[in-house]
């Protein structure tokens, strides 16, 4: 078996599954934010004998999409989850300032271990991933079917292998990587399916440039994205947590539906063009032609990481940004902020000009604290850039790493940051 | 479940992603019909002028690919249109519209055989889809068993409620 169904058998309590089987799985942790909550709760109230969760010690709830709200039908969503979490004492409920962007935050907190099945209100639930657990987004009736009885029906999906190999060049990352591998996919090029991640280029990775990577499983079409959890995943988790869990590896005679092999060495950085997350090209292509940008965003459950401000900061550090764009930066958490503040990291960005945000999930999918105008052009870090996500149906999002976006916000228009380093701007 | 469902196409591309069908500004709104008025508005602004009781949207490959928001089909089911036909569909967005009761059906051969304003009727029983304007019958993929018995409980509520009743 795949290491997804290994994990989902354990979790069915079955010796053996199969892609395309229908199974009743055991979940760990449900999550869900104020805006999918809201239609969660409602639904579950309407349930006979949906009074109380299943287990309020494995509910997250996190306020990060239209908070701090944006205006009173906004305040009303986040107020009606927060007074559900006290009626249903749940124990992981994170307010506005002591949380952030959920799939930054669940991490963090310890809430994510290897070969845990994690269902989540948010598409991006896949994250978790990077830790060797089987993660996946949801609707909000199934989330509230989860939140009562612990459990969820899943199609066990057939897994694609990709096998990266090489090391990355200088200034290229894994949203690079990741960038790369949903333009190879397709945007429906994984649809149903599991991404299951190997190679010595991940075995080299960050944990939270496995977490870039899981993040965009989902922008191929994908159900799930999984890493194996090695030492250095073990290390991350035994450092938030102390809870027991279990490590599932593949079987060697793992059947994979399909393998894709992917050589990073050569790999420039990538841009996804408008408008879709798999239009994707190397940066050289795009800077062909001059693209002026109106806005950069750093920040996001894709890349607002410590490491992702730390390529920014270096790259902004003692220069300002062009004038004819604004610089938008969100620190994925309140303990990414506050180590960004400590390293000095937040007063560097300011002082480059950048508008430095409490963290959340607004800017990225159009909300608030960063949406676009007509016409206007934003380079942002974030995951997509269908018409309309970051606000007007006329603007136009680019995707690419927080190293080409703290390039582009120093010249105005996108640009390759190796070629920006070699001109010594 | 209704018997026959009736009405015009409204036809789309492919890769139809949850952004336009309600664009996040909106994901505040519960109500059904408050989210209809801005079903599809990052695709078609005329879409909700247009759209009358019963009218179908047909639509090319992967509807719905994108976010978890279950306002998607929520704002398409209060827009007044009355199912999705599409050659596939993303799968959160599958998931969401069986469990708040948008019939959706899988037929690429109707959705190539169907043009934008043709009257189409499809039956949810059966997966019949057909073009009325042209007189043709396609067949629209079977739902995996355990989903037909989870639509024929009345959905994913009574399924929880049963579960939870210990049976």
């Amino acid at each position: 078996m795949t290491l997804t169904e290994k994990i989902l058998a354990r979790h069915a309590g079955v010796d053996r599954v199969s892609p395309g089987e229908i199974i009743n799985a055991k979940v760990d942790l449900v999550l869900a934010n104020e805006l999918s909550a809201a239609v969660a709760i409602g639904v579950m109230r309407s349930i006979k004998g949906g009074g109380r969760v299943f287990d309020h010690s494995k509910i997250a709830l996190v306020e990060d999409h239209l908070v701090p709200a944006r205006d009173a039908q906004s305040a009303k969503l986040a107020k009606l989850m927060k007074d559900f979490a006290a009626e249903q004492q749940i124990e992981h409920f994170f307010d506005v300032g002591r949380g952030g962007i959920e799939h930054v935050v669940l991490p963090e907190e310890g809430l994510v271990a290897p070969g845990e099945v994690i269902v989540g209100g948010d598409s991006h639930t896949c994250t978790y991933g990077a830790l060797g657990a089987f993660a996946t987004g949801m609707g909000s009736t199934d989330i509230a079917a989860a939140f009562l009885l612990g459990e969820v029906w899943l199609k066990v999906p057939a897994t694609i292998k990709l096998v990266y190999d090489g090391a990355l060049g200088h200034l290229v990352y894994a949203k690079d990587v990741m960038l790369a591998t949903v333009g190879a996919l397709g945007i429906d090029g994984a649809t149903y399916r599991a991404l299951e991640y190997h190679g010595s280029t991940i075995d080299a990775l960050s944990i939270t440039g496995r977490m870039t990577m899981a993040n965009m499983a989902i922008e191929a079409g994908a159900k799930n994205g999984i890493f194996h959890a090695d030492a250095k995943a073990l290390a991350y988790v035994r450092s938030k947590t102390e809870r027991d869990f279990i490590v599932e590896r593949a079987d060697a005679d793992a059947v994979y539906e399909r393998v894709l092999r992917i050589d990073v060495a050569a790999l420039e950085p990538q841009i996804a063009c408008p408008h879709t997350p798999d239009n994707v090209h190397p940066v050289s292509q795009v800077t062909r032609e001059e693209i002026l940008v109106d806005q950069v965003f750093i920040g996001s459950c894709t890349n607002g990481y410590i490491e992702d401000l730390r390529v920014a900061a270096k790259i902004l550090e003692g220069k300002k940004i062009a004038s004819n764009l604004r610089v938008i930066v969100n620190p994925g958490s309140q303990k990414v902020w506050m180590q960004a503040a400590q390293e000095g990291i937040l007063t560097t960005l300011a002082a480059a000009g950048c508008a430095v945000n409490t963290p959340g999930c607004g800017a990225c999918f159009g909300g608030h604290m960063g949406t676009l105008a007509d016409g206007e052009r934003c380079l942002s870090t974030t995951n997509r850039n269908y018409v309309g996500r970051m606000g007007s149906p006329k603007a136009e999002v680019y995707l690419g790493s927080p190293a080409t976006c703290a390039a582009s916000a120093l010249t105005g228009r996108i640009t390759d940051p190796r070629v920006l380093e070699l001109a010594g701007v | 479940m209704e018997q026959k469902l009736r009405g015009h196409a409204h036809k789309y591309g492919k890769n139809v992603d949850t952004d336009v069908i309600i664009p996040g500004k909106y994901c505040n709104l519960i109500d059904p019909v408050e989210l209809g008025k801005h079903a599809l508005e990052g695709l078609d602004p005329q879409f909700t002028a247009k759209v009358k009781a019963g009218d179908i949207i047909v639509a090319d490959t992967n509807f719905g690919c994108g976010s978890s928001r279950e306002v998607a089909p929520i704002a398409i089911k209060g827009s007044g249109a009355s199912a999705v036909v599409a050659k596939s569909f993303a799968r959160i967005f599958y998931r969401n519209a069986l469990n708040i009761g948008l019939p959706i059906f899988e037929c690429p051969e109707a959705v190539d055989a169907i043009e934008n304003g043709d009257e189409i009727e499809v039956e949810p029983a059966t997966g019949v889809v057909r073009n009325v304007t042209k007189g043709t019958i396609f067949e629209a993929a079977a739902l995996p068993p355990f989903m037909q018995a989870l639509i024929e409980a009345g959905g994913l509520v009574p399924y929880v409620e049963r579960r939870l009743g210990g049976m």
